[in-house]
């Protein structure tokens, strides 16, 4: 799909995931999924078991070839968390991975309001239209390619710092390694013995 | 180590510290301060002919101070490098009526009383932190009498008095009177896994050091009585069991209960524990000829420096706090940079060295391709709409924009320099500045829709998705409940937060407005967050004036880790809005319409 064809109005798909009952434990899914069908733009509403199990995310691409979708919102759980993978799946559809908003029904929702379900299913309602809103607006994003300087500064010498330097080094890349100390070894070249081998350290 | 020495792709930098690091993912610049050796160690032979002449007499750090060394001296036998070093704060000075004994000894010429300190800058994709831990200094925890009794001891004096390179070649002996003790007992959880001194986490290695300790000791010396005071035995991982066991076949004795009170035998320089031994609920008194203190470990003193060099976040237990506890367990928040080794919480070396591996294969993993696609997350300016003022060039913390006033030409964003905080469009007065992906538009949407219906029961929170955002998602996983009624709305920077935004969120009827962001210091954007702190300043200025309660506009620096500051801070927010009548909230609408409709005619006059 081209980017122009995708700033077209918007035709906005919301997939509502239960993630079990992380989210369904305490937020009525289906409710909020007929309630995300009454939205303006919104041209189809599902609620699903998990939207990033493969069955899940099958259904957004179908949806979004059959419905002619060109925008997604996912409500499940944090962005932080599941973003790149609904990114991935919208772009294995054709669809700018831009053009995906996710509302967060799980870490800030259902986990946090677990014992309110109605106040948590409202709640659940309005972040879900609040992503609708957001994605009227959102358009279609390129990434930017920078070069990459193929060196690796490593802060500390003893165990874990070498053994970080030496396996960058084997894999052919320059390494620094800054210890504050005048020798590198840290605090494993004190010790005599290491459990559970009982060999020594050095 | 000697492997990482002679290794042809690394660069050992000894002696050195990390003075500022600048850059993003790819391309991150540091510079590198390497202190002066004052012995040039691709010269050094290691033969030690300095150290037999000098006169100066210090105690040795590296065997905990039970030894010995000179000014001039090599760390340890397997130092890497293999090079002398110079202790210049002891040492009596190249002036040869005061001494100068080693440069005149060293056949090869190598010491060099005018060497100078190095500053170096090299330039990196992605950076490991490695920065490790710092043992507990037992002497604040009186009842054990570490300090005042001769022979209390820490783990880690043990772990040199058996070291066959230690200060007694590996001979276990008392410090008040060089003999061997036929008894050892020692402490476990000595600063660790305390609500009231010390740390409160579990430190990890003490358990397992402790037992492979009891095994060294039956191995030197089979007759020794041993007992060992715990809480709880954590033998958790892979052949743990196994050691535990045979320490307990070997004859070590486990008694439940930590000592309340360690005092000392004048006589004999015994020491005498007195215990509550939990297994049978009897308090009982133990003589041992020696105590081991089983030392818990804390971050470094020095950690901070890394840490705001880097902006990296810590947990509540000060260690470094990882991307994504399960997921992304050496990555930290900041795209590049990884965590290897204890600076993310205490391990021993198996588990540093597999998450060094790991910290190494996502490093690589990140570097390999020898680009990297960065998030479209940037600013451009509307030329047409941009009146030249070059507030936005000023605010950039990445100097991303190019603005030359007396060029008649708008300002300029350099794309793959911008990092896409957003401040340049928050403090833009013309509104010029299109942040993609986080418009102006986009975001008034998202504060119309939160606000549509019931909008004085609503708390809109702008919250920075590096912190504040990770903060709201921590206490998600922690489940820490607060009001329902709280809304976010995500911005990349707490520095993206524009004044109309606010101001818009209160002309749809909020009765609170909570903007936050990651602590001062902290900022993912360098220092993006004091444009946040200068424009709330102004608002609550602005709110005065107007006559508007400035405290129903609240700032708040909300770090990742800080799940329940989150909530805390919810939950006052709720207080807050509480405090808000209807009748304040009418009189907000009539006073921010009024103030409109001023701006409005004062445009219109000045067009």
């Amino acid at each position: 799909m081209s980017d122009d064809k995708q700033a077209l109005e918007p035709r906005v798909g919301v997939y509502v995931c239960h993630c079990g009952l992380n989210i369904a434990g305490a937020v009525d899914c289906a409710a909020v999924a007929e309630y995300a069908e009454g939205l303006d733009n919104v041209v189809v509403a599902r609620h699903d078991g998990y939207c990033c199990s493969e069955p899940g995310q099958n259904r957004i691409k179908e949806d979004i070839a059959q419905h002619r979708l060109n925008r997604v919102v996912v409500a499940s759980c944090s962005p932080r968390l599941h973003e790149p993978t609904f990114r991935q799946c919208v772009a294995a559809a054709g669809l700018n991975p831009y053009l995906m908003e996710m509302a967060n029904l799980r870490e800030q929702c259902s986990w946090v309001h677990s014992h309110e379900p109605q106040a948590a299913t409202a709640k659940a309602k309005d972040l879900v239209r609040s992503a609708v809103a957001r994605t009227r607006g959102l358009s279609a994003r390129h990434e930017i390619e920078v070069p990459m300087d193929q060196a690796t500064l490593v802060i500390g010498g003893g165990v874990a710092g070498i053994q970080a330097a030496l396996d960058l080094a084997d894999d052919g890349f320059k390494v620094f390694l800054v210890e504050k100390q005048p020798s590198i070894g840290g605090m494993m070249a004190r010790l005599d013995k290491t459990y559970p081998t009982m060999d020594c350290s050095i | 180590m000697a492997d990482a020495g002679r290794h042809p792709n690394i660069t050992l930098l000894t002696g050195s510290e990390v003075k500022s690091v600048k850059g993003y993912v790819g391309n991150f610049t540091a510079k590198i301060l390497k202190k002066a050796r004052f012995v040039h160690e691709d010269q050094c032979t290691a033969c030690g002919d300095c150290a037999e002449v000098c006169p100066v007499v210090v105690p040795d750090e590296f065997n905990e101070g039970l030894s010995s060394r000179r000014a001039i001296y090599q760390p340890f036998p397997q130092a890497v490098p293999s090079a002398y070093v110079l202790d210049i704060k002891n040492c009596l000075g190249h002036d040869p009526i005061k001494c100068g004994k080693c440069a005149e000894r060293c056949d090869k010429k190598c010491i060099d009383f005018d060497m100078k300190d190095e500053e170096l800058e090299v330039k990196v994709g992605t950076i490991v932190v490695a920065t490790g831990m710092e043992v507990y200094d037992p002497t604040v925890l009186d009842e054990y009498g570490y300090t005042r009794y001769a022979n209390v001891l820490t783990s880690l004096e043990l772990e040199r008095l058996i070291n066959a390179g230690g200060p007694t070649q590996g001979q276990v002996v008392r410090l008040s009177d060089r003999r061997r003790p036929r008894s050892v007992a020692f402490i476990q959880c000595v600063g660790s896994r305390s609500q009231k001194r010390g740390n409160p986490y579990c430190s990890n290695i003490c358990c397992m050091n402790t037992i492979k300790s009891t095994l060294q000791l039956k191995e030197h010396y089979p007759d020794i009585d041993l007992k060992v005071f715990y809480i709880d035995i954590r033998a958790f991982g892979k052949g743990f069991e196994d050691l535990y066991r045979r320490s307990r076949l070997e004859g070590a004795q486990y008694v439940r209960g930590l000592p309340g009170a360690v005092r000392e035998d004048p006589a004999t320089g015994d020491l005498i524990l007195t215990v509550e031994n939990t297994a049978t609920d009897k308090l009982e008194e133990h003589r041992a000829e020696m105590v081991v203190l089983a030392t818990g470990v804390h971050p470094p003193e020095e950690m901070h420096i890394v840490q705001e060099m880097l902006a990296l976040q810590k947990c509540s237990d000060g260690f470094y706090l990882e991307a994504h506890p399960k997921l992304q367990p050496v990555d930290s928040a900041t795209k590049g940079i990884f965590f290897a080794g204890c600076a993310e919480g205490p391990k021993d070396i198996k588990e540093s060295v597999t998450q060094a591996s790991a910290a190494a294969a996502r490093a690589s993993r990140l570097m390999s391709p020898g680009r990297l696609l960065v998030e479209a997350i940037t600013a451009e300016v509307h030329d047409e709409a941009c009146t030249m003022c070059g507030i936005c060039a000023k605010v950039c913390p990445y100097n991303a924009i190019s603005f030359d006033k007396k060029s008649g030409r708008p300002a300029k964003v350099n794309e793959a320099a911008c990092a896409g905080c957003g401040t340049c469009a928050a403090e833009c007065p013309a509104s010029a500045i299109h942040m993609h992906h986080f418009t102006d538009d986009q975001i008034n949407a998202q504060i119309d829709a939160i606000l549509e219906e019931d909008p004085h029961a609503v708390i809109p929170v702008f919250a920075c998705n590096w912190c504040s955002y990770a903060g709201a998602d921590f206490a998600g996983v922690s489940r820490m409940q607060y009001p329902a009624n709280t809304r976010l709305i995500r911005t990349m920077c707490s520095g993206r937060v524009r004044e109309d935004f606010v101001w818009r969120a209160f002309q749809r009827g909020a009765p609170v407005v909570l903007v936050s962001g990651c602590h001062i210091g902290d900022c993912h954007y360098i220092d993006a967050n004091h444009w946040t702190e200068k424009r709330v300043k102004r608002m609550w200025r602005k709110m005065e004036k107007l006559g508007l309660r400035p405290e129903r506009l609240q700032l708040e620096w909300i770090s990742a880790a800080e799940g329940v500051r989150f909530r805390d801070v919810m939950q006052r927010m709720e207080e807050l809005r509480q405090s808000v009548s209807a009748q304040e909230l009418a009189e907000t609408l009539r006073i921010l319409q009024e103030e409109a409709d001023r701006t409005a005619a004062k445009r219109e006059t000045a067009a």
